[in-house]
């Protein structure tokens, strides 16, 4: 724990908190997390991320910055429109706090390579907006037992959870044990969504990562937390280990990672 | 005062709220539970507010003595 007085001035926020002191944000200042996305949920969760001083981030998008992303994703500016999405972030978040080293995969994530991009890393926070990506990330942390930080968006509503089935908690197959098929999710006109709606989802999935770093607290394993944007409501649904779930049940069968097809016209988050 | 082994010095008499809580903070965590450190700090504000803090966090203070506008007050670190 060797502060320079500009990471003492920087995290004093932190520092005071008694859950958090100079140990824990030492701790944040050690942290590896990757990030799945650069876009609606990505981009608050790796501001927050990065202002906390994460001690190293990567950010995987194969994507660049369209003006339609604009509205929610608040990582890119007008200016990037065209970029890769991640130089984009990089440029954003190394702006923000130099201390942080960014690790930027400008590629597609496939069973091909993904157990090497989260190998090195603590934690994943899974931003992706379709579905053949989430299920890989689940199944990839759950062989690779890394920590899942998951959330989705559509329209007014949000949801967030933590998925690590290798301390004894449910994995996204659990949750969802089929694979929508590719014609059924989610059509084009799906694709609205509050802007902040993004960050409130975003933010929320930052704030388990920090508390998967720093364990404290109670986190959200087993539990969806659900935003509703309209009313102002949170609730939570309980999510149970699934003992028959192909993935982490007694009788898996899932024993290899696999590349779904994705939708025709995926709803891009 | 004068029989207590103090452990380390530390002063925050160039620091303003909340930096001062935090400096002394960062102090402590290099300490034992039971070690002492002296903290020089400024009458008012600090001498408010972050004997309280360290109070709220565990800490005792075991000790203080007026130095002309500055105070030294020794704090045993708690759990
Ligand atoms: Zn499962």
């Amino acid at each position: 724990m060797k502060f320079t007085e500009e990471q003492i001035m920087r995290y004093s926020r932190h520092i005071i908190l008694k859950e958090i002191g100079g140990k824990g944000q030492d701790k944040i200042c050690k942290a590896k997390v990757f990030i799945m996305g650069a876009g609606g949920l990505g981009s608050p969760a790796a501001l927050y991320l990065a202002a906390a001083g994460v001690g190293t981030i990567g950010i995987a998008d194969d994507d660049v910055v369209d003006l339609s992303n604009l509205q929610r994703q608040v990582l890119h500016a007008t200016s990037d429109v065209g970029k890769a999405k991640v130089f984009s972030a990089e440029d954003t978040l190394s702006a923000i706090n130099p201390n942080v080293r960014l690790i930027a995969y400008k590629e597609r994530v496939t069973s091909e390579n993904v157990r090497e991009i989260i190998r090195d890393y603590d934690i994943v926070l899974d931003g992706s907006d379709n579905f053949p990506t989430r299920y890989l990330i689940n199944d990839a942390c759950f062989f690779a037992k890394k920590t899942l930080i998951s959330g989705s968006i559509l329209r007014f509503d949000g949801q967030a959870t933590v998925f690590k089935p290798h301390a004894g908690g449910p994995c996204y197959r659990c949750l969802y044990p089929e694979i929508p098929p590719a014609g059924f999710v989610p059509s084009c006109s799906e694709a609205g969504i509050l802007g902040p709606v993004a960050g409130t989802i975003g933010v929320l999935q930052a704030t388990e990562a920090l508390k998967e770093v720093l364990g404290i607290g109670d986190q959200l394993i087993g539990r969806l937390s659900v935003f509703d944007a309209l009313n102002s409501t949170f609730r939570e649904v309980k999510i149970r280990k699934d003992p028959d779930c192909e993935l982490c049940g007694d009788k898996a069968s899932i024993t290899h990672l696999v590349d779904y097809a994705q939708a025709p016209c995926a709803i891009r988050i | 005062m004068s029989d207590i082994k103090v452990d380390a010095v530390l002063d925050i008499t160039n620091e303003v709220c909340p930096m001062t809580f935090v400096k002394t903070k960062l102090k402590l965590e290099t300490l034992e539970t039971g070690q002492h450190l002296e903290v020089i700090l400024n009458d008012g504000e600090p001498l408010r507010n972050v004997p309280r803090s360290l109070k709220e966090e565990g800490h005792r203070i075991v000790g203080t003595k007026k130095d002309g506008t500055k105070f030294h007050l020794i704090v045993e670190k708690g759990m």
